[in-house]
């Protein structure tokens, strides 16, 4: 087994778990896979999720299209599944806007936009293997990360 | 036109370019241990600059991006609390087999107990074991020992009180070996199992 044939297996159980709720008349579940997780938490932390609000706390795993938002005490740090570090400071907006990668080839893309706020990053596997694969976007700038550790700021 | 007018002209003439110039973010690539090359290409309203020296830094602007010299305690500053959170680095442990067996050797017996103190150390510890084998075997038998190899590491960090849904083990088998041998050639430094605690 693979992180490929787990995550698949996450997926089938996610679309299980959707399939009993519309099979009971719930909503819909979207089949979700996961990219990474919250590891470091402090202050007010939260994830935008397909229109709902959660809880930013320390272990919760992190998906495609997550807006992590920190409060004017928070500050938020992330793992991906390909080793890239990420950590907001407060009053901080930050989209994981795409990520896929394959853990055996080590290929994949990776997106983040900060649209507000502070971040440092120590990029993982998917920049070391294919410098043009990732890229931290502000409202105003594209940043081409060659395999690096840096620190953005947005101001709006 | 006049004198005054040019002047009056000139006088807002700047006014509008600072105001477009009004800093949008900030940018500073930081040292890295090991240094390696690395850099971070800025790309803003057509512009570009290269940042590949420690504390090269840019300032955001409609304007384009425009290269400064930054340094420690100015990072510290601006972003010290987004640095202050950033999670512990991965860390990777290899340990070592007897040949054609999932049995540690007597040195890894020994090193598996600091995999256990890396793993305690992290509020919330993924771990990803892949197991290897040498070259002495067929491709079938050697992916069977990979996998069990990686499964012995699993099952002792579960026992340990690591929850079974946060380590994941995997076998490659004889395909990525440390150190390249012909075919059927035994080394031990291939029969390993490498521990990724992130």
């Amino acid at each position: 087994m693979n992180l490929v044939t787990q995550g698949c297996r996450r997926s089938l159980l996610a679309g299980l778990v959707a399939a009993t709720s519309a099979w009971i008349g719930f909503t819909t579940v979207a089949a979700a896979s996961e990219i990474g997780q919250i590891k470091v938490s402090k202050g007010q932390v939260t994830v935008d999720r397909k229109g709902e609000a959660l809880s930013g706390s320390v272990g919760l795993r992190l998906e495609t299209a997550d807006v992590v938002k920190t409060g004017a005490d928070g500050s938020v740090g992330i793992t991906m599944g390909d080793n890239s570090l990420l950590s907001a400071g407060p009053n901080s907006i930050l989209a994981l806007e795409h990520f896929d990668f394959d853990p055996t080839t080590s290929q994949g893309r990776f997106d983040a936009q900060l649209q507000r706020g502070t971040l440092a990053v120590i990029s993982g596997r998917i920049a070391k293997q294919s410098p043009q694969a990732m890229t931290v976007r502000t409202p105003s700038a594209a940043l081409g990360v060659r395999g690096t550790e840096f620190v953005v700021s947005a101001h709006e | 036109m006049s004198s005054l007018s040019r002047r009056m002209t000139a006088a807002l003439l700047a006014v509008l370019l600072a105001a477009c110039a009004t800093p949008q973010g900030t940018v500073v690539l930081l040292p890295e241990a090991g240094g390696r090359d690395t850099s971070v290409v800025v790309a803003q309203g057509g512009k570009e600059v290269v940042l590949d020296q420690p504390y090269a830094g840019a300032k955001l602007a409609s304007t384009g991006p425009q290269k400064y010299s930054s340094n420690a305690a100015e990072v510290q500053t601006q972003f010290g609390a987004a640095m202050a959170a950033l999670p512990g680095r991965p860390a990777q442990f290899t340990l070592y087999f007897v040949e054609g067996k999932d049995e540690f050797t007597d040195a890894s017996k020994q090193n598996i107990d600091s995999v256990f103190a890396e793993i305690a150390s992290r509020p919330v510890p993924d771990v990803l074991v892949i197991g290897h084998t040498d070259k002495v075997g067929s491709d079938t038998s050697n992916d069977v020992l990979s996998r069990q190899r990686a499964e012995v590491v699993r099952k002792a960090l579960i026992v340990r009180g690591i929850a079974p849904e946060n380590v994941v083990a995997v076998g490659r088998g004889k395909r990525e070996p440390v150190v390249p041998t012909d075919a059927g050639v035994a080394e031990p430094r291939n029969r390993r199992v490498e521990i990724l605690v992130r």
